[in-house]
């Protein structure tokens, strides 16, 4: 099963989500970007959703917690290429308040 | 022709890589009915957020028991089971989805939207809202020290939709 990819573009950390997104890999993306947001250069959270074909309250929870961790700095997180499937989810968590989904 | 009835029961350890077992199970034996995309993608939420359920919060004590045992040299405890029942009733599928762990003191507060009993494992509370979202009907069940019982009902397949309209 293919992995999340992670890297930095300006000050935006950039996470290609994975195929499937659920309790049993969160743990791991949620660790490795908080390493990358431990560096200074590091601001606003881009969440690649291209590859993902599946997503459950894990994803809510990955993304919910990175928020918190970036926006007592004014950081922000995004989402990109998020299928319809994902929009339902992101809209029923009310995760539209503090996320930007972006139509690229 | 389509039968009247048709059941399933599946039954598998309580470890986190069968929650993507579980809900490619359920979504495959309702197939045969030409889900829509979306239907099949709830119905896989649904059944995930349940299953996920199950393993950290109804055998949470399992988990942190088992690790110091292992370490210990002993054998360590059997992994305890979920079970999965479920019941196509021509185009109404009733999913039960159920654990023998540590049940709910407070269900009516478990489901209420953001709550959850573990911040810190990076969960949102979304769970059960996720499963009433996309199920047409949920029901929760659970006894503290026994266990917990969820069951879901869905209304699938747009060309029985159809038919039911004519
Ligand atoms: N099978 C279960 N056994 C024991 N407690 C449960 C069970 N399912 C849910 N709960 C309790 O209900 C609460 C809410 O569940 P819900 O699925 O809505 O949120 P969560 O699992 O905490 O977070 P999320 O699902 O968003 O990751 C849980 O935090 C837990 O305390
Ligand atoms: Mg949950």
């Amino acid at each position: 099963m293919t992995g999340s990819d992670f890297c930095v573009i300006d000050n935006c950390l950039m996470i290609r989500m994975p195929e499937e997104i659920d309790h049993h890999g969160a743990s791991i993306i949620s660790e490795n970007a908080d390493r990358y947001l431990m560096r200074e250069d590091v601001n606003h959270v881009v969440f690649d959703f291209e590859r993902t074909r599946f997503m459950d309250s894990s994803g809510i929870g990955i993304i919910m917690g990175r928020y918190r961790k970036i926006s007592c700095f004014g950081g922000r997180v995004y989402a990109i290429h998020a299928d319809k499937q994902i929009r339902r989810i992101f809209s029923v968590s009310g995760l539209n308040q503090v996320m930007e989904v972006l139509e690229v | 022709m389509r039968a009247e009835k048709n059941e399933m029961e599946l039954k598998f350890d309580a470890i986190s890589e069968n929650e993507a077992f579980a809900r490619i199970a359920v979504a495959a034996f309702v197939t045969h009915l030409n889900p829509t995309m979306e239907e099949l993608a709830d119905i896989k939420t649904a059944v995930s957020e349940a299953v996920t359920n199950s393993i950290i919060h109804g055998y949470e004590n399992w988990q942190k028991d088992a690790l110091p045992r292992g370490l210990s040299g002993e054998k360590s405890s059997e992994v305890p089971l979920i079970w999965i029942k479920c019941r196509l009733e021509r185009n109404i599928l009733h999913i039960i989805v159920e654990d023998k762990g540590m049940g709910i003191a407070d269900i009516e507060k478990a489901m209420e939207p953001l709550y959850t009993t573990k911040p810190e494992m990076g969960r949102s509370g979304m769970g059960f809202s996720f499963m009433e979202a996309f199920m047409d009907d949920v029901e929760v069940e659970s006894v503290v020290g026994e266990g917990t019982i969820v069951r879901m009902t869905k209304k699938i397949g747009l060309d029985s939709w159809i038919a039911d309209g004519e």
